[in-house]
């Protein structure tokens, strides 16, 4: 006769309230350490995303998400040229904030190395990749946006082909993947009045030096596409990113490339260590000493119930030894009863988390390794409380249960 | 000696507490019960009835005194000479005033689970229950909760639990001050058939004089001292104020 199971069922309201309770209490370290882990994951999402080997950036900066980099549109070239490398791209990335439908829509546009990358990589959940190098676009689904859904961003249409899920930048924000193109002329679009505007300004300045009033055809061309005066240079980037051929040396390339005066060259590695040491590194830790506090004050809420659930049992425990029983069964009852009630809770607090944590506005990511770790931690809670328990159980007196 | 005692109680000495605070509940008590004796117990409240139980009980052992049980020395004062709560389950079994069954157990899981520490199957153990639940008339009430029991179902069930190891002794504490003198009379028949049946040494604490003719021999308690009882002695402690 098992009389943890006995003692129960004799009081199974009692027991499944207090159950449910210490289950949703450890929902709650759960679903910090998912907050804690969607924090770190996503902050590394869009370095992921692009899959650069290799990050080349403007000198001495940290760039591009901890800071700014600038790098003329040239670079890309030479880090091309490189040997060892075998592509080159300009990375854009930038946060727009615009209305769609009546509501805003927040939203990080990342540029896709087209035509190599079209975003097949990407952790797609429905529609496909880019097919086209204009006009096209590749949705989070936290974005709210659906296949086919056309939204108009500066002068263009785009069209949604593809939608991700759990793409954000670190800020939170749902990702859209275009190419860099056009990623770029939604960042540097300007309406037509300021473009206007600019070509009036520059045809002055042309008109208040001798080489403008000599020369007509250069007041021609200060009112033309800026992209035809060659002194003018052309939008910069702000980083390039390289992917490296099979079986090349980052090390050798990293050297190469840093002889250069003008750039800085980060591994991937590097690189997230600079994203989770730099940008998001104060509410990583903020969330992580949280957890860990947490994590310490369940330990005590949850050692203390399961240490008052045998004191409730200490006269029966009194009876059972003045009949006879031994520690062991004494032991038993207590150290089941608590794993009982550890096991139960831990499922209880994963099943309402696996409902809930979908529902909040960023990833709570629960790693089966934190699982474990959670499960480790209440195995050993529920194994110390019994301790307590059973200390307190040992020295009971068999004749404390008559009287 | 042909056969070995029940109980051999040698010069038990109880003091509780110590300094200007202390109390000698029972001074120099002895007592040889024989195998399928029946035993009763007088004496007035505060006499030290209890503690002679539970010190030959090994629940609350003597501060000085031997004790034996079957033969077997079990205490030599406050020091065992064997594991007590072995010799519990296996060779003592108790009735108290107030039922004393555990809370979450049913009657026949309380009867079944002294039968199954001592290592019998569950099964086996189960039908020894049952069977004693039916022969007290408690047998209908076997899958109710203690709670659910009147006084006197509660203190049959306890009294089926005494049983159901077939200890070499049994030791009651005023059985059947919850029940009425017709079942209280019935219990200590039991006790006297069980007794004779099976060779079990029973001491049973009591008030209720009517029963006294059930009993093989009569003792008597004052003051700490224990001492066959004598008429006068029986007359003495049929006072009103023997309540405890
Ligand atoms: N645990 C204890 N501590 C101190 N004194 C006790 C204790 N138990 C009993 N006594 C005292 O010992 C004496 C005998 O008590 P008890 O054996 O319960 O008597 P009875 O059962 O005959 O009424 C009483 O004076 C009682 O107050
Ligand atoms: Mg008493």
């Amino acid at each position: 006769m098992n009389l943890a199971v006995r003692d129960i069922r004799h009081s199974i309201g009692r027991f499944a309230l207090t159950t449910i309770g210490v289950g949703m209490l450890l929902m709650v370290v759960m679903g910090m350490g998912g907050i804690y882990r969607g924090l770190v994951d996503d902050a590394l999402v869009v370095t992921r995303g692009v899959g650069a080997d290799l990050w080349v950036v403007q000198r001495d900066t940290r760039g591009p998400f901890a800071e700014v980099s600038r790098l003329p549109r040239s670079v890309v070239d030479r880090v091309a040229a490189v040997p060892g490398v075998m592509d080159a791209c300009e990375f854009v990335f930038h946060t727009i904030q615009r209305e769609h439908g009546g509501r805003p829509l927040r939203m990080g546009v990342l540029g896709l190395g087209w035509p190599i990358d079209k975003g097949q990589g990407l952790p797609l959940i429905a529609g496909r990749p880019l097919a086209q190098n204009h006009y096209e676009m590749i949705a989070d689904e936290s974005l709210g946006l659906t296949l086919g859904e056309r939204i108009r961003l500066g002068k263009d249409t785009y069209t949604v082909v593809g939608i991700t899920r759990w793409l954000v930048s670190s800020g939170g924000d749902g990702i859209a993947c275009f190419t860099s193109r056009d990623a770029q002329s939604i960042q540097f679009d300007e309406p037509g009045e300021s473009v206007r505007l600019e070509r009036r300004a520059r045809r002055n300045r042309a008109d208040q030096v001798d080489f403008g009033r000599t020369q007509p055809s250069v007041l021609e061309r200060a009112s033309g596409l800026s992209g035809n005066i060659a002194a003018l240079p052309g939008p910069a980037i702000s980083a390039v990113i390289a992917r490296l051929s099979p079986g090349a040396d980052a090390k050798e390339v990293q050297a190469i490339i840093g002889a250069w005066g003008d750039v800085t060259t980060y591994t991937k590695d590097q690189q997230e260590q600079l994203l989770l040491k730099g940008s998001v590194d104060r509410a990583r830790r903020q969330i992580l000493l949280f957890r860990v506090l947490l994590t310490i004050i369940s330990a005590v809420i949850m050692a203390l119930i399961i240490y008052t659930l045998t004191l409730d049992k200490l006269h029966p425990i009194a009876l059972l030894k003045l009949i006879g029983a031994p520690n062991r069964t004494i032991v038993g009852l207590i150290l089941q009863q608590s794993l009982i009630m550890g096991a139960l809770a831990f499922g209880v607090g994963h099943l309402i988390g696996l409902k809930l944590f979908p529902m909040f506005p960023r990833r709570v990511l629960v790693t089966n390794d934190d699982l474990l770790r959670v499960a480790g931690i209440v195995l050993v809670i529920s194994v110390f409380a019994s301790l307590l328990g059973i200390w307190k159980a040992m020295r009971v007196a068999p004749n404390e249960a008559i009287g | 000696m042909s056969e070995a005692l029940a109980l051999e109680a040698n010069g038990l000495t109880k003091v509780y507490g110590t300094g200007h605070t202390q109390v000698v509940a029972m001074r120099d008590a002895s007592l040889r019960l024989h195998r399928g004796e029946v035993a009763a117990l007088l004496g007035p409240s505060g006499a030290g009835k209890s503690t002679f139980l539970l010190c030959v009980g090994l629940i609350n052992p003597p501060t000085r005194g031997r004790v034996a049980i079957g033969g077997r020395p079990v205490l030599d004062g406050p020091r065992a000479l064997v594991d007590l709560r072995r010799f519990r389950r296996e060779s003592v079994g108790f009735v108290f005033q107030k039922s004393n069954l555990i809370p979450f157990l049913n009657a026949a899981d309380n009867v079944q689970i002294v039968g199954e520490l001592v290592g019998r199957p569950a099964s086996q153990a189960r039908a020894r229950a049952m069977e004693l639940l039916e022969a007290l008339g408690v047998g209908a009430r076997a899958r109710n909760m203690p709670t659910q029991l009147s006084g006197g179902e509660q203190q049959r069930v306890t009294v089926a639990r005494a049983l159901a190891n077939q200890p070499s002794l049994i030791l009651a504490d005023e059985p059947t001050a919850a029940l009425d003198s017709k079942r209280g009379r019935q219990v200590m028949e039991l006790f006297r058939d069980v007794a004779h049946k099976h060779g079990t040494g029973i001491i049973v604490v009591t008030h209720d004089h009517r029963a006294l003719d059930v009993f093989d021999t009569v003792y008597q308690m004052e003051d700490g001292s224990l001492r066959p009882a004598t008429h006068a002695g029986i007359e003495a402690s049929s006072g009103p104020a023997s309540t405890s």
